[in-house]
C-alpha cells in the first residue's frame, strides 16, 4: 500500500497529468454518449470542477481536489503560472486585425461592466441590511471578481464578515461563468473575436472566462482572456477609489 | 530549438508583467494591471515579425503550440482546485451577487459588440478539426530555419 502510494506521490505533477488525461479520455467518451451535442471540453471542465467539490467536502480546504495528497499536482498544474503561461501560448497566431477590431468595444465592456458588477453588487448588499458604503463597495467588488472584493474591503476597512461575503459573491460568479458560457454562449452571439473580446471584458474573471470560452470554442480563448486580463487590476484600482465616493454619494 | 519558443514566450511574459506591475504603481496599487494581455499583445508583435523574416523555426513555433494545446487539460486541472464548496455554501447574497453580474453580463455581449467593425464567426468546429487555439491562424510561411 505504501509503495503504491509512494508511486502516485513521488511525482505530483506527473500524476495530475496522468488524472487529466483520464478526465479527458472520460469526457469524450461521455460526450459521444450524448452524440457530441455537448463540446467534450466542457464535460471535462464539469468533472473538474465535480471533483473540486468533492475534495473541498473531504478535506475542508480551500483548493478542491488538490488538497487530498495524491491530487497536489493538480494545484501545481491548474495554478496561476501554467494557467497564464498557457493563456499566453494561445495568443500565438492571432491575427493582429482582429485584435484591433475587438480592442474598442473590449474595452467598453470593461468599463461599463466594472460599473454595472459593482452596482449589483451594492444594491444586493443594501436589499441584505448591509447598507454601510464601505460594506455596499466591498461586496459590489466581489461582484467584479473574488480579488476586487477583498482588496476593496482591505482598502476601506471592511469588516472580516463582509470581505468574506465578497469573496464569495466572486467565486458563485467565477464558477457560473464557467458552467454557464457553454448554454449561453449561442444565445449570446459568442461566435466571434470581437464578441469574444466584449465578454472577456464583461465577465471579467480570468479563471471563469479561460474555462467558459475553453468549453465553448478554445479558438475565442486569446480574444476573450487578453481583456479579462485587465479586468481586476482595472477594478483593484477604481471600486476601492471611484466607485466607493459614487456610493458615498448615493447613500451618504 | 524547442527552447527558443519557450523563451521568446517566457521573456514576453516577463516583459509584460513588469510592465503590469509598473503601471500598477503608476496609480497607485500593488497589483498586476494586465501583465498576461500585454505579454499576449507582445507575443503576437513579436512573433509575427519573427516569422516574416523567417528566423522563428518550426522547432520554436512547435513549442509554443504545445503550451497553447496543453491550454483545455489546463483549465480542467484549475477546475478541479476551485473553491466550489464555497461556492455552494455562499447563502443567498452571494449568489444574487455574483448570478446577477454574470447574467447582466450576458445580455450585454451584443449590445458591446456591435460597436466593433463587423468580425464574422469563426468556421464551425469539426469532428477532426478540434482546433486548438492556435491553430487556426498559422501561417504556412514558416520555414525551417536552424
Amino acid at each position: 500500500m505504501d509503495i503504491l502510494l509512494n508511486a502516485v506521490t513521488k511525482y505530483p505533477l506527473v500524476t495530475a497529468f496522468v488524472v487529466v488525461g483520464i478526465i479527458m479520455v472520460l469526457s469524450t467518451y461521455i460526450g459521444k454518449i450524448f452524440n457530441n451535442r455537448i463540446h467534450s471540453s466542457a464535460i471535462a471542465i464539469v468533472i473538474g470542477l465535480i471533483l473540486a467539490f468533492v475534495g473541498g467536502k473531504y478535506t475542508g480546504g480551500k483548493h478542491g481536489i488538490s488538497d487530498v495528497e495524491i491530487f497536489a499536482g493538480i494545484g501545481l498544474m491548474g495554478g496561476s503560472v501554467f494557467r497564464d503561461f498557457a493563456i499566453v501560448a494561445t495568443a500565438f497566431g492571432v491575427k493582429m486585425e482582429e485584435l484591433k477590431k475587438a480592442g474598442l468595444p473590449g474595452a467598453v465592456a470593461l468599463i461599463v461592466s466594472m460599473i454595472l458588477s459593482t452596482a449589483i453588487g451594492a444594491a444586493t448588499a443594501y436589499a441584505f441590511g448591509y447598507t454601510s458604503a464601505v460594506d455596499m463597495a466591498t461586496i459590489g467588488g466581489g461582484a467584479a471578481t473574488f480579488i476586487v472584493g477583498p482588496v476593496t474591503g482591505a482598502a476601506l476597512g471592511a469588516s472580516s464578515e463582509v470581505i468574506a461575503l465578497s469573496v464569495a459573491a466572486g467565486v458563485v460568479k467565477s464558477i457560473s461563468v464557467m458552467i454557464l458560457t457553454p448554454f449561453l454562449a449561442k444565445m449570446a452571439g459568442l461566435d466571434n473575436p470581437a464578441a469574444a473580446a466584449v465578454y472577456g471584458g464583461l465577465m471579467g474573471t480570468t479563471s471563469g472566462t479561460a474555462a467558459g470560452l475553453a468549453a465553448t470554442d478554445p479558438r475565442l480563448v486569446p480574444y476573450g482572456a487578453l481583456t479579462a486580463t485587465f479586468y481586476t487590476g482595472f477594478g483593484c484600482l477604481v471600486v476601492p477609489s471611484i466607485g466607493y465616493m459614487a456610493i458615498v454619494a448615493l447613500v451618504g | 530549438m524547442v527552447i527558443y519558443g519557450l523563451a521568446l514566450m517566457g521573456g514576453c511574459m516577463i516583459v509584460g508583467t513588469g510592465l503590469g506591475y509598473l503601471i500598477g504603481d503608476l496609480v497607485g496599487i500593488d497589483a498586476n494591471v494586465g501583465g498576461v494581455g500585454i505579454a499576449m499583445l507582445l507575443l503576437v508583435i513579436v512573433s509575427r515579425r519573427l516569422m516574416d523574416k523567417d528566423q522563428l523555426s518550426k522547432l520554436a513555433q512547435d513549442g509554443i503550440m504545445f503550451w497553447s494545446a496543453m491550454y483545455i487539460p489546463i483549465v480542467v486541472a484549475m477546475c478541479a482546485r476551485q473553491n466550489v464548496v464555497a461556492a455552494f455554501d455562499a447563502g443567498a447574497l452571494a449568489f444574487v451577487a455574483g448570478l446577477g453580474a454574470v447574467f447582466a453580463g450576458f445580455l450585454l455581449i451584443r449590445p458591446i459588440a456591435a460597436l466593433s467593425a463587423k468580425s464574422d464567426p469563426l468556421p464551425p468546429l469539426t469532428e477532426d478539426n478540434p482546433a486548438p487555439a492556435a491553430a487556426m491562424a498559422v501561417p504556412e510561411v514558416a520555414k525551417e530555419v536552424k
